[in-house]
């Protein structure tokens, strides 16, 4: 193999590594929000990855984890010796990239300002994901004629497989909730526990809320971050009507 | 006041400013922030119709005819409610203060209304300027940005003690309009700053007091949604709802605005430009036009009329402000009945 090959191949291991960090309020790969500006590796196993994100004063917190997130996805690589994450234009960079570059963790970073590291606003957004998720799989179910009796006897494995199926499922288990065969298709994101009939068209209510304001957020963000950077191309942005409504 | 297909809108515009971030009014050593914070609300700009973008200098500072015109001349406006946003910290006379705004606004009587603004971190000086403000400005209302900095604070909650005593003071002098802007920092930064909790708790334990979530909490629409149904004196402003989405993502907007009258009502739903952000004329029309897609996947949202329009574009704000509406602009109903006022 030749040494540009080489460094094809990595950099695009280095893409596919990054496509697995996701924003944790939007819920999407920072590779296709487009908040990857480069990502390369030296021939001597150095790994450079540069963030942009849509503004300027986005959430230092959310901000965080996707560096921090960015920065484990890429060291952990075959062939990276060295991994360097920097998040630009933010009014936070600073205390954020000498973070993660010191792995010292949220509260380290923001000296005085902070109490705790992020895993429970982690896990509060990852609650909203399964119950965008759940919305997602549930709606066609709903459309065709399934009323909550029914779906509240339905099981994980009772669907026929789907991308947003095992979306849902994946949120759940990083949850540690149930997302097994023998689960329970509707369940409460913060107890686990099984949706009843009578409470389904309510919580059915809130799924769907949940995930149109991920899609609205999401959507904000895009618009944003091309106002931000117009001269830079976004891979994977809903171009129009068409695609406004692709799931992501 | 706009007039379509024989119906007439009073329009009320919930949410104007009037601005100086150009550099002369940058804090020295602030200068980044003073830049990235004007430059964040250009780039929302970006989201409108690509005829109404403004150069980042004029979008900077712009005068006092360019508002009159843009707003009221040419943007449908009857009235316009100012919402300062302060940034003392970042510009020199502030972003956009209770008195910037009112020695302009003066100059047109009938045309402005003057909310102000507190800090709970401001103490007891803060409380005196607040009262001050509300004494000198006629304010029923105030607008709280719980994210802005103070002296290495960066951000509060309205359930703060402090905050507590200024509700009161609220409740006290009938500044009974509480518009609450949510923003990335707050204390503790590693908390979701954009949570609305805080606002369900003010919400019960002052029940006369009308609290106006702005930008209908947007990043946490749901949180919002699912508060403001359990809770009657909580309002959504529309800003950015419709500046940010109804032009760029036409069937996200038609979502959010289904799930909004699902969730909060068009009783309880106020139109607000965030001029100069955007431009209102736009959005006015948009909206008096705009309905909810055909398709199945808007089926079950509830439908907005033109009565509900009307409530949305100027009689809700009108009704929490006390602001008279001509009888010509009333709701069908109303003016059957000859009520007064909205």
């Amino acid at each position: 193999m030749t040494a540009a090959a080489l460094a094809s191949e990595q950099a695009g291991a280095l893409l596919s590594a990054l496509a697995t960090v996701r924003d944790p309020e939007l819920d999407e790969p920072v590779t296709s929000l487009g908040f990857v500006t480069s990502a390369t590796v030296s021939p001597d196993g150095q790994a450079q990855v540069r963030l942009r994100l849509p503004t300027y004063f986005c959430a230092p917190n959310f901000a965080f984890l996707i560096v921090a997130d960015a920065y484990d996805a890429v060291a952990g690589l075959d062939g990276v010796r060295s991994a360097q994450v920097v998040l630009e234009d933010h009014f936070a960079a600073d205390a954020i990239n000498g973070g993660v570059a010191a792995q010292a963790g949220f509260a380290a970073a923001f000296d005085g300002e902070a109490v705790g590291e992020l895993h429970k606003l982690r896990a509060d957004f990852l609650r909203k994901a399964v119950l965008a998720g759940t919305d997602q799989v549930c709606r066609p179910l709903v459309a065709g004629g399934t009323g909550p009796e029914a779906l509240a006897t339905m099981t994980l494995g009772s669907l026929p497989p789907s991308p947003g199926l095992d979306r849902l499922r994946q949120r759940r288990a990083d949850l540690g909730l149930p997302a097994g065969d023998d689960a329970p298709l509707v369940i409460d994101p913060v107890t686990g526990a099984a949706v009843g009939p009578d409470a389904l068209p309510l919580h059915l209510r809130r799924a769907r809320v949940t995930g149109v304001s991920f899609q609205a957020n999401g959507s904000i963000c895009r618009g944003m971050l091309r106002a931000r950077y117009p001269e830079m191309p976004e891979p994977n942005s809903p171009a129009g009507e068409e695609t406004e409504e692709k799931p992501s | 006041m706009y007039q379509k297909d024989g119906e007439k809108y009073f329009i009320v515009d919930g949410h104007i400013h009037y601005w100086n971030a150009a550099p002369d009014n940058w804090v020295p050593g602030a200068e980044k922030f003073a830049k990235g914070w004007i430059e964040c609300f250009h780039a929302y700009q970006g989201l409108g119709p690509e005829e109404t973008h403004w150069p980042l200098e004029h979008f900077e500072k712009y005068s006092e005819d360019d508002l009159m015109k843009d707003v009221f001349d040419d943007g449908h406006v009857d009235v316009g409610i100012f919402q300062p946003t302060y940034l003392l910290e970042w510009y020199k006379e502030g972003f956009n203060t209770t008195e910037r705004n009112a020695l302009m606004g003066q100059k047109h009587p009938g045309k402005f209304v003057y909310n102000t603004r507190w800090d709970p971190r401001d103490g007891d000086k803060g409380m005196a300027q607040f009262r001050e403000n509300v004494q000198r400005f006629g304010s029923k209302g105030c607008k709280l940005y719980t994210a802005e900095w103070n002296n290495g604070s960066r951000g509060w909650k309205l359930t703060d003690p402090e905050a507590y005593r200024f509700l009161a003071a609220c409740q006290e002098l009938g500044v009974t309009n509480i518009h609450v802007h949510k923003g990335p920092t707050i204390w503790p930064l590693d908390k979701d700053a954009f949570d609305v909790s805080d606002v369900d708790h003010v919400a019960t334990d002052f029940p006369d007091l009308n609290f106006i979530v702005e930008h209908v909490g947007l990043p946490r629409i749901e949180d919002f949604c699912f508060m403001a149904v359990q809770e009657p004196n909580v309002y959504a402003g529309l800003a950015v709802v419709i500046g940010g989405l109804m032009h760029a993502r036409p069937r996200f907007f038609a979502k959010v605005m289904g799930e909004l009258l699902f969730w909060v009502g068009e009783d309880k739903m106020l139109f607000g430009s965030d001029y100069a952000i955007w431009e209102p004329k736009w959005q006015v029309e948009g909206l008096v036009d705009w309905e909810m897609p055909e398709d199945d996947e808007f089926a079950d949202y509830p439908r907005l009329n033109a009565d509900g329009k009307k409530k949305i574009l100027g009689l809700n704000a009108a009704r929490l402000y006390g602001i008279d509406v001509p009888a010509e602009y009333h709701l069908h109903e109303q003016r059957i009945a000859g009520v007064a006022g909205a």
